[in-house]
């Protein structure tokens, strides 16, 4: 895995600027996530009305990897069902952590393909999923996310 | 060849880093097709071949279990164990053998002491002073004392250079303390504490002071009865020796007033289900069978230090660090976090706009390692404001054109985040 494959254009173009940077006031979901190795710390919240997403935002400190899948996440989910965004989120923690090919499996990924290189570094995997991690605690009304833990996206003990 | 043969040799020798260089055999793997430029090493440093083949001296020539059998192979196994004791007792001037425990490492070290002294010792409002510049290992163990006894944990200071303030150290002594637990050399910014005078200041109100080496004994030349502590921990891997080994040094009065830490064999003279007497120092402390070859493989690290020399060694890094500091400190947009007047070898810095995780990745594309993160050190990432850095450690084995490496590889990070 090269680095130069992951840290594409697209990705160091959504670091720089982020799409839907900040809070949505009175939003009806909220969730923190925290990778407490790397102290990527991100907030999402949610406009969800009709079981679909209405509007969606994210704020806080991270590496241009969570930042970049943060800002691409808001930009795909915006205006999805609930399900299908349930459906995203699975598809994205596969693709991740190795276990969804995206250049020869059906798949609704589409542009979000770009992080399919991070499940060759092992330490980076993280940064990628918290946003769609803290996106499904928000959705459950979970109140934080980590990436440790029984949450572990790498499986561990 | 005799130390003080060396010793007097050693200034007028030029420092040979490619003959050295030579003797490590994973200096020359490629990564990801470039030379590895290994500069990760207040983490875990690399072995050389003389302790590998020492390794494998024990393990294919003398192994059995030791302290036991009445064989040959037990009474060869006994007699290298004991020998490193004698090694590293040496390099570290303690006094006297028994004064050396062998342990896992730095933090088993700080366990130890914490269970063998704070535990039978400290009491309920007892106070234990310890750093920001506290390796998580040279706090968590004194923080689970404090709540197990009702103790109180007081922090001393540091300047926006890494310095401890000394005034605020010696302010915060009172008669409610007990313990002082703090580090010879910050992993996270480098910094040389001024321990010989802290160490006074403590016996001076007759308060037990321990020292975290592990950052020291690998660059310093450490001689602790020079030092006056009265604990010093440290760990074989990160000077060049095996994993899984460590040392706790303490004088002798206290180690034989303290508690076990663990129970098992060898610990013990005697056992009856009505009572149990403990051996003597140190082996009283050294409970089941130890990791036997990786203490004899840090008898054969401190012997290969010895022999290139801790000043040389220590001159050669210094000159490192310097070249590295000024490359860095022309680059805008680099902060370097730690700018002590007494540093060893370490740089952690930021490069603004740049996530250190980011750093990371990119440099290990140019084959550098680095470390990156908050190095088991989230207070002093929290003094200064960051959520983490990169940070680049040398050793001896470092090279000019390493620095060069790194410097390359940050411009290429600044380029690609432009």
């Amino acid at each position: 895995m090269d680095s130069k494959q992951l840290y594409q254009e697209v990705i160091l173009d959504h670091n720089k600027k982020p799409r839907n940077y900040g809070r949505i006031e009175g939003a009806s979901h909220t969730a923190e996530g925290l990778n407490p190795l790397c102290g990527d710390h991100i907030w999402v919240t949610l406009d969800v009305r009709d079981e679909r997403v209405q509007g969606v935002a994210f704020e806080g400190e991270s590496c241009a990897i969570c930042k970049a899948s943060a800002s691409m996440m808001t930009a795909n989910v915006k205006g999805k069902s609930v399900a299908e965004v349930e459906q995203l989120i699975q598809e994205f923690r596969e693709m991740a952590t190795g276990k969804l090919d995206v250049a020869h499996q059906p798949n609704h990924l589409g542009r979000l393909a770009v992080f399919a290189g991070v499940k060759d570094l092992p330490s980076r995997v993280k940064c990628a999923i918290l946003p769609w991690h803290t996106l499904h605690a928000a959705f459950h009304q979970e109140a934080s996310a980590s990436t440790e833990g029984a949450a572990d996206p790498m499986g561990g003990s | 060849m005799s130390s003080v043969l060396k010793k007097v040799m050693a200034p007028a020798a030029p420092f040979d880093v490619a003959k050295i260089r030579a003797e490590f055999p994973i200096l020359s793997l490629t990564v990801h097709g470039k030379p590895l430029a290994y500069l990760d090493n207040a983490a875990s440093a690399q072995m050389p071949q003389p302790v590998l083949d020492r390794l494998v001296q024990y393990q294919t020539r003398e192994h059995a279990n030791i302290h036991r059998g009445v064989h040959y192979l037990s009474e060869t196994a006994t007699a290298a164990y004991e020998g490193a004791r004698r090694k590293i007792q040496q390099f570290i001037n303690a006094r006297e053998e028994r004064e050396v425990i062998y342990t896992r490492g730095t933090t088993e070290a700080v366990n130890l002491a914490m269970h063998g002294y704070g535990r039978a010792f400290l009491k309920e409002g007892d106070q234990i002073i310890v750093s920001t510049l506290e390796h998580h290992s040279n706090i968590v163990p004194w923080q689970m004392l404090c709540a197990e006894k009702g103790c109180k944990l007081r922090v001393i200071p540091c300047n926006d250079a890494g310095e401890l303030l000394q005034e605020e150290y010696r302010k915060l002594f009172n008669d409610r303390t007990r313990f002082v637990a703090v580090t010879h050399v910050s992993n996270a910014l480098g910094t040389v504490n001024p321990v010989k005078e802290m160490i006074a200041f403590a016996h001076s109100l007759g308060v037990p002071i321990l020292i975290d080496g592990a950052q020291a004994a690998p660059h310093l030349e450490v001689d602790v009865q020079a030092l006056d502590c009265d604990f010093y921990c440290f760990s074989g891997h990160k000077m060049c020796g095996p994993t899984g080994i460590g040392v706790l040094y303490g004088k002798t009065a206290l180690l034989e007033k303290m508690q076990p830490y663990q129970g098992g064999g060898d610990m013990i003279l005697s056992v009856t289900f009505e009572k149990t007497t403990y051996n003597a120092i140190p082996y009283k402390f050294e409970a089941g069978t130890p990791p036997i070859a990786a203490a004899i493989g840090l008898g054969a690290t401190v012997d290969y230090l010895s022999g290139i020399g801790m000043d040389s060694i220590a001159a050669w890094e210094h000159q490192l660090l310097e070249y590295a500091t000024e490359q860095l400190k022309a680059m805008p947009g680099v902060r370097i976090i730690g700018t002590a007047r007494e540093k060893a070898a370490v740089l952690s810095f930021t490069v603004n706009g740049v996530h250190p995780h980011d750093v990371g990745t990119i440099l290990n594309e140019e084959g550098v390692a680095v470390r990156t993160g908050h190095h088991c050190a989230q207070p002093v990432m929290q003094r200064f404001g960051v959520p983490a850095t990169a940070r680049a450690s040398f050793s001896f084995y470092n090279t000019f054109g390493e620095v060069d490496q790194l410097v390359a590889g940050i411009a290429r990070v600044q380029k690609m985040f432009a």
